[in-house]
């Protein structure tokens, strides 16, 4: 009982392998355009990958070699997709709606019926049966789209960050529904929010440029991040460069810090990143003197509210932040285009391999 | 005045409202100069002659079944043009739409060369007993020839519009293909449908080229409605009149039907709309 997926999209640059366990839930995460739902759409059979093999349950879904093999049809597939719209059928009550998968699998109506009455149940929507789509609100569709997915009972649930159209309000309800409905059920879920990988997700997928940037425990990932990606979803400053003794060679810098994780000396020339929080960086106009400190000389390129305090981010790109009072800022004088100079302690800076 | 009383900016300009009630009128002014020379002590005798009855009956019959054809080769015309890949598309697309822009007495001969005695496939019909010119089949096969855009367009772009997310998710949830086009997507763009096969009727309604070229003007076997109109022209200046107003009437009837409502993207939209437009808008698709 497997799924497994490999696919190459030559057109996109994308190239993903990924293989689930019974049970196991993934959450995949990366930036706009990453490649996130390529990935769920070859799984679903929406789009033709150029090569690449995927199991699932000892069903063959798809084995390609440059655009030609072996096709198994959506319809046959058994992995139900959950969008970030619901996309009820407008034409067709809640229920119907419900009973749709049951149906297309040859279910008796009644059986179908009673079937999609459990599932409604099970996602606290029993009254909303006999409603159609347009009555609903987006919480209410999403629950509904949710009991629909689940009624057709899929050897692999997709979920395409099906809480990202919904309200504040609504958002947390799906979210602790979905952790229900999700444990012990095999899933794959995209999502913008770290406290859907951490709550819903036993692991956590980065994709950058249609690869797989790194993956992982949620928590394992969230404390030591080597993705930029994953370092700016726990928060943190992320310079990547090649070990060297007792620090980290990026450019012509080098920034010295703690690894515990390698006493000693460090793998010198191994690929490593130095990581940091924001708050740990203070901000000066020149250059600050004696070690043990880290001091980059950047150009400010943003200044936004945080907190009560304020977070400058500068550097290309604004790859790099410090979090200042707002006292600081405005003696500082900071605004976009000034060169300044972010000075960290090196007991903040954590480095670690790659 | 003309200004919209309701709130928005409507953006047209003074001038632009002149030159369209200028647009109106050319269209409204002969169908006025029609009903007044109309004999209207004569009218009811005039439309309920015998052979008035026979040409409107068989018009009525002959576009019911051109629709249904239109139905039933339209309907995946359309299908394939909005949802299909394939080398030659646009190709065949225009050739679809080619009857829109045809003289209909070309498309008229068009059909004789194809279903006539000595045509391309009427030789062989020939020989399997079957003659198709100059026969109610005729008429049917030229109207369907000239009203098959109308369908083929409305459906197309209702299948656009819709856009195929609904049925992606069907599929996902298990439903075949031909359960997903019976389930969701003909339910989906039924208004469009609908609209189509309306616009078929009215256009097989009103066909007079093609008939005529292809299928002649026998009494209760070929002439409808408008060879009536234009033969009685010749003869009875009144009974083609009154005629054509009950032809203008039947049209008007069937335009009205078809644009009932204005429709606003409804089927793809509906998700989104609040509880009290739904119920305002009652449920217009089924």
């Amino acid at each position: 009982m497997t799924f497994s997926v490999q696919a190459a999209v030559a057109a996109r640059g994308f190239d993903v392998s990924l293989s689930l366990l019974p049970g196991e839930t993934v959450a995949i995460m990366g930036p706009n355009g990453a490649g996130k739902s390529t990935l769920l759409n070859i799984v679903a059979g929406l789009l033709h990958p150029d090569s690449g093999e995927g199991e699932l349950d000892g069903k063959t879904l798809f084995s390609l070699e440059s655009g030609r093999g072996q096709w198994t049809a959506p319809h046959r597939r058994g992995t139900a997709l959950l969008a970030q719209e619901p996309l009820l059928f407008p034409h067709l009550s809640v229920l119907e709606n419900v009973a749709f998968g049951p149906r297309s699998a040859g279910v008796p109506r009644r059986d179908a019926r009673k079937s999609a009455l459990r599932w409604l149940a099970e996602v606290e929507a029993t009254e909303l049966q006999s409603r159609r789509p347009a009555q609903l609100s987006g919480g209410q569709a999403q629950r509904v789209a949710v009991a629909r997915a689940l009624a057709t009972d899929p050897g692999l649930l997709l979920l395409d960050e099906p809480m990202a159209a919904l309200d504040i309000h609504a958002a947390p309800l799906l979210r602790r529904l979905l952790k229900r409905v999700l444990a012990g059920r095999r899933a794959i879920i995209i999502t913008h929010d770290v406290l859907d990988a951490l709550m819903l997700a036993d692991r956590v997928m980065i994709l950058e440029d249609g690869r797989i940037a790194e993956q992982g425990p949620t928590r394992e990932i969230l404390q030591s991040p080597r993705s930029r990606f994953a370092a700016g979803l726990a928060g943190l400053n992320l310079v990547s460069g090649t070990l060297a003794g007792h620090g980290l060679l990026a450019g012509d810098l080098e920034i010295y810090g703690q690894h515990d994780e390698l006493p000693g000396q460090l793998p010198a020339g191994q690929p490593g990143v130095a990581v940091f929080p924001p708050s740990a960086v203070s901000v000066f106009l020149t250059a600050a003197h004696g070690s043990p400190r880290n001091s980059f000389a950047v150009t400010v390129t943003d200044l936004e509210p945080y907190g009560d305090r304020i977070r400058v981010r500068a550097g290309d790109g604004g790859r790099l932040s410090a979090d200042v009072t707002p006292e600081a800022a405005a003696d500082l004088g900071l605004v976009p285009g000034l060169h300044v100079y972010f000075v960290v302690k090196a007991a903040a800076v954590t480095i670690y391999p790659a | 005045m003309a200004q919209a009383r309701s709130s928005g900016y409507g953006g047209v300009p003074r001038w632009i409202y002149v030159i369209a009630a200028a647009g109106g009128l050319f269209v409204l002014l002969p169908l006025a100069a029609m009903v007044a020379e109309v004999n209207w002590p004569q009218f009811i005798p005039l439309v309920t002659s015998e052979s008035s009855l026979t040409a409107l009956g068989l018009s009525l019959r002959t576009s019911a079944a051109s629709t249904a054809l239109c139905l039933v080769l339209g309907v995946p015309l359309a299908l394939v043009l909005a949802r299909g890949r394939f080398p030659g598309q646009g190709l065949l697309r225009s050739f679809v739409l080619l009857p829109l822009v045809l003289p209909p007495v070309v498309g008229g001969i068009a059909l004789l060369y194809t279903f006539g005695r000595q045509g391309l496939l009427g030789r062989t019909l020939e020989v399997a007993g079957v003659q198709i010119a100059f026969s109610t089949t005729a008429v049917v096969l030229a109207q369907t020839f000239v009203a098959l855009p109308f369908l083929v367009v409305s459906l197309e772009g209702a299948l656009r519009t819709a856009g195929n997310r609904y049925e992606a998710v069907a599929a996902t949830l298990g439903a075949r293909p031909t359960t997903v086009l019976r389930r969701v997507t003909i339910p989906l763009v039924l208004p469009g449908l609908a609209s189509g096969a309306v616009l078929s009727f009215a256009r097989s309604l009103g066909e007079f080229g093609a008939t005529l070229t292809f299928a002649g003007s026998l009494q209760g076997v070929t002439r409808t409605l408008p060879l009536e109109i234009y033969l009685q022209r010749e003869t009875d200046a009144d009974a083609a009149v009154a005629l054509s107003l009950v032809l203008v009437a039947v049209a008007a009837a069937v335009v009205a039907l078809a644009y009932r409502r204005p429709r606003s993207g409804d089927s793809t939209s509906a998700g989104r709309e609040s509880p009290t437009a739904a119920h305002a808008s009652g449920g217009g698709v089924t």
